[in-house]
């Protein structure tokens, strides 16, 4: 997909300048010659496979993938040169099954092995067997990964390096009332941790001392889930922090070093979504102490490889802290690489070859900025909830030297619940931060997923939001400018400007849709009829009409779907009248002209643009995308014409399933129920947590919708739910 | 004055600008020496004539387009606000969802019924037309329940069997949407008893569906009485649950003649007749659904098609080479003005090619060969009376036509034969017998657009109504009667005239004038495009502009079944 080599050629003049080649004649190079990694196997998947083999494949070197039953036929299994099945879909049978990662490096003869990022990067155990079973371990020493790997024992050894850290509670002692003293001493809020992990699970902010117990229950119990320890670490949680982090590089040689840094403080449910590189409205002398302090952290550990050294900054005080270091690539290097031009996996591997690194801290060079949106399939208005489904249409935008786009799936794939939902990383650079964010505004309303919902239009709000054109990034960024970020039915203006864009929408794409119906038609059917099926359609003495009847997605918060109505007239030469009741919009006259596959050149009033439209069919109704400008909406068609193949008695209850009596609950999201925390006939309360539902990872509370009896309820901890499934309804008293 | 005096100099300027523009690809000098088959340009756009035929004919269109407007919107809005009302679609509305999308739909006779009788009764109460339904070319037969309750009229009755002609003459697999009240009973006398009446229907739905024609009925509202027999009589029905109801005696006639109490849903709707009785075969849960199913047994037909009518179908074909809007200004009002009908071919065939033949025999009557959308045919148009020799040309021309399977498209524009001492010794009624002889056993398709007039035995020539074309049109400006009314007046005034001689009554010239012109205005209505539609002379009126189109549709729907051969009668040599 995208080209980091082009990054290269792009930046020829800054390469020559300050790109320094590894040296050849490192020291015992000619020892480590024959030993050079010539094949290496990925113990991963998705973008992340696809962007080491790229690297890979320019150096030479022959790539090994590894797939479960899930990614039989995805973008990474194609991409190596060779796979290797290791197990069943759920990661713990496969990804994460250290065993048969080595079996496979064996069998196709890989000397090293790359872990990527998520899944056994961070296990100590794991760079340990591989070492052990003569295998180079393409990241940091095992020893550096335990010890990191630990947050409480990496906050006492960073300590000890003089690393300033937050104040809070790292003991072993792990005895809840204890844990709630020592949470009263550090003072509210608090921040509860899991020693193990990252990523922002089984995280927890306590407000005040009343919530403290259950927040501590809830966060052991998601930590046991997800890491097997449910060791917990307790810190002062910081107001107003901003998310900066360096990325660091060592070699076999003792060298560490520095690449600048990374805002990643646009963050939802404690994970990143945008981040950029170099960090905004800081100075060279505040870059320079944080990087000081990354590459101090490094040291202690004796660290070798790419790292990522975390702080939490005080925007209040300009005070920074230690939060973590993550052993492994992160999601969001490629901005780093963008601004110093290089290739990280490169030198990975070459550090593993025992090269020494190309640069001195001095040469690091800094050129311009880059940012990283995380694109994901997930459901914005349900509170960014993972969603899973097929991606009928997927199109990403062109890449260019200055736009990335890091992915694993194409067209046709499916996002399963086995794994996370990220889609792709839209990586793009720019002379400097506005440059740059014009790219990415572009771009994401370039960028075209349709089959499951995403997170574009959100990340392209955030993009358009003042504070973030200003750079006032912080960790609480979505929370504190929601109001601006979601629309909010209950405000009648922006309910309106969006019910019109809508509107505008959908006679767009009706005009869309005809021309496509009436394309495929003309061509399906034998040459002697093709006057019956002549543009446009004929009527005697009058113009042919129909009715299109859509259903707006309404992707805003309580949006859900509203009916637009398209009154069309065929005109003649590909031209349409559009008329749209109920709304104060003007009846448009719009000409299509079809250009390629999905792509539309739309005029109106004078005014003509680029279009592309999408068209899929899910659960017996037809899907219709559209992309207008930086407009997408998304509409819902029932099929009217061909038969869906239904039981005429069954049918009932097909297309009234998503009409459910008052109180009903449903699945927000597929996933494993964690635990039913009330029985079912049980007197609840409005808001009272009835069950808990687990999907990648994620926890939610399912709560009581209103006040009642609870009634229907027949889950039970294990059980597996679909989503939108009923759960269970709350009956009134 | 000044104003329509400049309006009427700027539009008709403007025209020609457009019609020059718009045709880059006229002939040139060149193309014009090697392919002599492309008809020449002679319109004279800037002639007074031009102007006057184009004002006229937008006068006609507008005046039609208002009285198309009328009947689209069916029995009038509070009759459609209570079909909405019921979840029912309107007839034309259902019919666009059944057929492809973005497909066309040729309706006919949609003025049938116009002020026939003293209630407003809207395309006389059902729509039929044609089109395609997954590539399948069928027959739509809709009632019009804002319409007087989808009651059948007499001219309702005559629309839905000229309709079912058509499906049998073209092999068009018939669907009939049926929500009707059966027949209109104060009119009993002229729709129940007689040969082309409602008993008709059924008859013609068992011979067509013995004939391998598939008769499809989905009965979307009330079928009664005699209606009920549509879907019985169907080989496939649909039925929409709640909306549709079959019953030979409705709730309350039922309980006067045996005191049941019983809904009209417990009668004889969906669920009795899908799972007890056996009436209907397909249970859809609404309207939507049921033309849905419509469409999938339309599918499913896999009817062997004929296709060898089509085998020398271009499917590469070139428009005419001039402006087809121009047709609105070619063909004058006063039919006492002549014009060459070959502007008028050339406007219709692909290219405006036109191979003549018998180009210099029989000049009055234009024959030869073009083709239509790609698809071969005859042609024949009137440039005058017919003579003796345009008659035995024509005949001629007809047989070639039949002898090779060539469609043939009347352009009629008649007023007549030849009359007079000289031409009846010369034998035109012998030569005009044999010109009918050939258009009444021709088996090709035949399609007939009347221009101008049709008067007199010209109407038989040139394949008139009695003479079974498969489709006939009229030109909003076309005129039919038997003769041209201040003929007729002459005649009829003369004959008055000596009858009151010898009752020994003077007639004064002015009660003369005044019975002339009652005459004259009597043949001036009946004689109207509208008088003949309404009363289903013809499947409709059609803008000029649309000639073409409405041939290529015809054309391709007549060209569904596989040739027939042609066996003549006896010349009178």
């Amino acid at each position: 997909m995208s080209s980091i080599t082009s990054v290269f050629r792009r930046r020829t003049k800054l390469v020559t300048l300050r790109r320094r080649q590894f040296s050849s004649d490192a020291p015992n190079s000619r020892n480590r010659t024959s030993e050079r990694i010539e094949k290496i196997l990925i113990a991963n998947r998705g973008e992340i496979a696809c962007r080491i083999i790229r690297t890979a494949k320019r150096l030479g070197i022959r790539t090994v993938a590894v797939y479960s039953d899930a990614d039989e036929s995805s973008l990474h299994v194609k991409s190596a040169d060779e796979a290797v099945r290791i197990g069943p879909p759920p990661a713990r049978l496969s990804y994460l099954r250290a065993p048969s990662i080595i079996e496979a490096a064996s069998r196709t003869g890989a000397q090293a092995i790359h872990p990527g990022y998520g899944f056994l990067s961070e296990s100590a155990d794991f760079a340990q067997l591989c070492e052990d079973e003569g295998f180079t371990f393409i990241g940091p020493p095992a020893s550096a990964i335990r010890e990191m790997g630990d947050k409480s024992a990496s906050k006492r050894i960073m300590g000890a390096a003089g690393v300033p850290l937050v104040p809070g509670y790292h003991g072993h002692e792990q005895d809840i009332d204890l844990m709630k003293l020592q949470a009263d001493k550090i003072g509210y809020p608090v921040l509860i941790k899991p020693t193990h992990g990252g990523g922002g699970k089984g995280m927890r902010i306590v407000q005040s001392p009343n919530d403290f117990a259950d927040s501590f229950i809830g966060a052991q119990r998601e930590a046991a889930a997800s890491f097997g320890v449910n060791t917990i670490l307790l810190e002062k949680y910081i107001t107003k922090p901003r998310h900066i982090e360096v990325q660091i590089f060592g070699d076999k040689h003792g060298n560490v070093i520095h690449l600048n840094e990374r805002d990643c403080s646009v963050q939802r449910r404690h994970q990143k979504i945008i981040e950029e590189a170099p960090a905004p409205n800081i100075d060279s002398n505040f870059r320079s102490h944080l990087g000081q302090a990354a590459v101090s952290a490094a040291k202690a550990v004796s660290y070798h490889n790419a790292g990522t050294v975390e702080f939490i900054v005080d925007t209040l005080s300009g005070q920074f802290y230690f939060m973590e270091m993550n052993t492994r690539l992160q999601v969001e290097h490629p901005v780093t690489e963008m601004i110093v031009g290089q290739d990280l996996v490169e030198w990975q591997i070459r550090v593993a070859n025992g090269e020494p690194l190309p640069f001195s801290q001095s040469e690091v060079p800094l050129s311009g900025h880059a940012f990283e949106a995380r694109i994901y399939a997930e459901n914005v208005p349900k509170g960014f909830l993972p969603a899973t489904g097929t991606l009928h249409h997927y199109r990403p935008v062109q890449v260019s030297s200055a736009v990335r786009v890091e992915t694993g799936v194409e067209q046709g794939d499916a996002v399963s619940m086995h794994y996370d939902p990220m889609i792709a990383k839209l990586v793009v650079w720019g002379e400097d931060r506005t440059g740059a964010l014009v790219k990415m505004k572009d771009c994401l309303s370039n960028f075209q997923v349709a089959g499951l919902p995403t997170n574009i239009d959100f990340l392209l709000k955030l993009a358009n939001h003042g504070a973030f054109e200003n750079g006032e990034v912080e960790t609480h960024f979505i929370e504190l400018h929601k109001d601006d970020l979601f629309i909010d039915q209950n405000d009648s203006l922006s309910t309106e400007q969006a019910y019109n864009a809508a509107i505008h929408g959908a006679s767009i794409a009706a005009a869309c849709l005809c021309e496509r119906e009436h394309a495929t038609m003309r061509e399906g059917f034998p040459g002697n009829l093709s006057v019956w099926y002549a543009d446009p359609p004929f009527r005697v003495n009058h113009c042919a009409k129909r009715t299109m009847e859509l259903e707006w997605e309404d992707e805003s918060i309580n949006g859900g779907s509203k009916p637009v109505s398209a009154d069309i007239t065929y005109l003649p030469k590909g031209k349409y009248l559009i008329e749209t009741e109920g709304s104060s919009f003007p009846d448009l006259k719009i000409n299509v002209v079809h250009l390629r596959d999905n792509d539309y050149r739309v005029e109106h009033g004078g005014l003509s643009t680029n279009v592309s439209i999408s068209v899929y069919q899910k659960d017996e109704m037809e899907h219709i995308h559209i992309w207008h400008g930086p407009g997408h909406h998304h509409f819902k068609r029932r099929k009217g014409l061909e038969l869906a193949e239904i039981d005429e008695f069954q049918q009932k209850t097909a297309p009234e399933a998503s009409s459910h009596p008052p109180g009903t609950v449903l699945a927000p999201m597929a996933g494993l129920v964690v635990k039913v925390l009330v029985k079912d006939g049980t007197k609840i309360e409005e808001g009272q947590p009835i069950l808990v539902l687990e999907a990648m990872k994620m926890e939610h509370v399912v709560k009581a919708s209103t006040s009642g009896r609870i009634s229907g309820l027949r889950l039970a901890a294990g059980q597996q739910v679909s989503d939108g499934a009923v759960l269970f309804t709350v009956k009134d008293e | 004055m000044l104003r329509t005096l400049a309006g009427k100099f700027s539009s008709s300027a403007l025209r020609r600008s457009i019609s020059r523009r718009s045709h880059p690809n006229s002939p040139g000098k060149l193309t014009r020496q090697l392919c002599s088959s492309i008809l020449p340009d002679t319109l004279d756009r800037s002639s007074d004539s031009y102007a006057r035929n184009s004002d006229a004919m937008e006068g006609l269109i507008s005046q039609l387009h208002s009285h198309i407007q009328q009947v689209m919107n069916g029995g009038g809005a509070e009759a459609v606000k209570r079909n909405r009302s019921r979840n029912k679609l309107l007839p034309r509305e259902r019919i666009d969802r059944l057929i492809d999308p973005g497909s066309s739909f040729l309706e006919l006779s949609q003025l049938a019924g116009h002020e026939l009788y003293d209630d407003a009764l809207p395309s006389g109460g059902i729509i039929t037309g044609i089109g395609p339904v997954h590539g399948k070319l069928c027959m739509f037969v809709a009632n019009d329940p804002t319409a007087k309750g989808g009651t059948y009229y007499p001219i309702t009755i005559k629309k839905h069997l000229r309709a079912q002609e058509i499906a049998a003459q073209c092999r068009l697999p018939c669907m009939y949407l049926v929500d009707s009240g059966g027949a209109f009973l104060p009119k009993q006398a002229e729709v129940f008893p007689d040969k082309e009446n409602f008993g008709r229907i059924f008859y013609n739905q068992a011979l067509m569906s013995a004939e391998g024609i598939p008769q499809i009925a989905l009965v979307l509202g009330s079928c009664t009485a005699g209606g009920a027999y549509i879907p019985a009589m169907a080989d496939e029905s649909v039925m929409v649950k709640g909306n549709g109801t079959i019953f030979l005696a409705g709730p309350p006639l039922v309980k006067a003649a045996t005191g049941e109490e019983v809904s009209a849903e417990d009668l004889g709707g969906a669920s009795v007749h899908c799972r007890t009785s056996g009436v209907s075969d397909y249970f859809a849960q609404d309207e939507l659904h049921a033309l849905s199913i419509g469409r999938n047994i339309v599918k499913n037909l896999h009817m062997a098609g004929n296709l060898e009518g089509h085998q020398h179908t271009l499917s590469d074909f070139k428009e005419p080479l001039y402006d087809v809007e121009e047709l609105r200004s070619i063909a004058p009002t006063d039919l006492k003005q002549s014009f060459d009908i070959r502007s008028i071919i050339s406007r219709i065939v692909d290219g405006s090619e036109f191979d003549e033949f018998k180009k210099l025999y029989g000049t009055t009557l234009v024959t030869g060969f073009a083709r239509i959308f790609g698809q071969p045919v005859g042609i024949i148009g009137n440039n005058g009376i017919l003579f003796n020799e345009s008659a035995l040309k024509g005949a001629h021309f007809i047989e070639i036509c039949t002898q090779r399977n060539i469609p043939l498209i009347f352009l009629q524009n008649i007023t007549g034969f030849m009359v007079g001492s000289k031409s009846e010794a010369n034998g035109i009624a012998k030569s005009g017998a044999k010109m009918v002889m050939a258009v009444s056993c021709a088996k090709v398709p035949k399609i007939t657009v009347v221009v101008g007039g049709s008067f007199g035995a010209g109407n038989y020539a040139m394949c008139g109504r009695a003479y079974s074309p498969n489709f006939m049109f009229f030109w909003p400006n076309a005129r039919i009667s038997v003769m041209g009314g201040a003929q007729a007046a002459g005649v009829l005034a003369q004959i008055e005239r000596a009858n009151k001689k010898k009752a020994g009554i003077q007639w004064s010239k002015q009660e003369e004038d005044k019975f002339k012109a009652e005459v004259v205005e009597a043949y001036e209505r009946e004689g109207s495009a509208y008088y003949s539609t309404a009363r289903l002379w013809d499947d409709g009126v059609i803008d000029p502009a649309y000639t073409r189109k409405v041939l290529g549709l015809c054309l391709a729907a007549s060209l569904n079944r596989k040739p027939e051969s042609t066996k003549y009668g006896v010349f009178r040599m």
